[in-house]
């Protein structure tokens, strides 16, 4: 079995209101050397493969057909043994 | 002339949808469901709004790749009228079918309030019954209606006459104040490049029969129906 984490996030200049909400809230507290935050999102995912590189590929595949939004997101992915 | 509603787990328009075709415009309108692969004989599709799958992943993620959705793309390269409506809106540019993407609103509020709206092109089959530059009344709700593309899309898209509608204030002023969710230019509705499939966060369908106290978004079926008609005689 091989773990694969996905992390999507939205592309670099497209402006994350949740981000700054996550700013502004830390900087409430006193977090004040936060400049600058962007929420994102991780998928964790068990995959039923041995092989690295065809892991690698499906994972891709994944990405650009459902997971990610290349409209507006990007994303980047690490696979292990599970 | 027949109407399809195309109906996924979490749709929650699709009445509204039903009625306006059934008892505004009184034509034959069915319910087409996810999983069909034919949708039958059927002359428009409206893709209503709601929370298909939950919203899970992103609004219309999941949605856009349901069976029912190739069938979908099949009868708007063939010409077919299309129209989706709030989430049928992201379901559209989720399926590549719209450019652009609607993003979280810039105020990260749920959006639930009537709505002033200029019409931008009124040359087309979904707006022929308004003229360009009227201000109409259409509801909105929407948590990601922040429509964005990128800049060269949006340049093509502007010079094309592919923005129908834009939020404004009541008396029509377009400006970054009027703008209820961050919009790229206030856009709240477009059109592809080959004038057939429409994608709008606000909602005419709440707004097309008069008891409701809005009526403004009667025009937009009324388009659809008038084109079907030339179309077919």
């Amino acid at each position: 079995m091989l773990k694969a984490i996905v992390t999507v996030m939205l592309k670099k200049g497209i402006f994350d209101p949740q981000g700054r909400a996550v700013q502004n809230g830390l900087d409430s507290i006193g977090f004040d050397q936060v400049k600058k935050v962007r929420v994102g999102k991780q998928l964790e995912m068990d995959l039923e493969m041995t092989d690295m590189a065809t892991a690698e590929a499906s994972v891709h595949d994944m990405c650009d057909k459902m997971l990610a939004n290349p409209v507006v997101e990007s994303y980047s992915f690490e696979i292990k043994e599970a | 002339m027949n109407w399809g509603v195309l109906l996924f787990p979490g749709s929650n328009c699709a009445e509204d949808c039903f009625h306006a075709v059934d008892k505004i415009l009184g034509k034959p309108v069915k319910y087409l469901w996810h999983k069909d692969t034919d949708l039958g004989d059927v002359d428009a599709i409206i893709i209503p709004g709601g929370f298909s799958y939950g919203d899970h992943l992103r609004p219309g993620a999941i949605a856009h790749l349901s069976p029912a959705m190739t069938a979908v793309k099949e009868f708007a390269a063939g010409g077919g009228l299309v129209i989706g409506i709030c989430n049928g809106f992201q379901i559209l540019t989720e399926s590549r079918m719209l450019p652009g993407s609607l993003l979280q609103n810039r105020g990260l509020k749920f959006l639930c309030q009537d709505q002033s709206l200029k019409v931008d092109n009124a040359d087309t089959p979904f707006t022929s019954e308004y003229a360009s530059g009227d201000v109409v009344g259409f509801p909105i709700a929407h948590n990601e209606g922040n429509y964005y593309a990128a800049p060269d899309t949006i340049a093509e898209m502007e010079a094309n006459g592919q923005i129908l509608f834009r939020y404004c204030s009541p008396d029509g002023e377009v400006s970054e104040g009027t703008n209820p969710n961050g919009s790229i230019n206030s856009i709240a509705g477009i059109i592809n490049r080959t004038g057939n499939v429409v994608g709008m966060m606000p909602h005419p369908e709440r707004s097309a029969d008069s008891v409701l106290g809005l009526s403004d978004g009667k025009g937009v079926f009324v388009s659809m129906l008038k084109h079907l008609e030339a179309k077919h005689g």
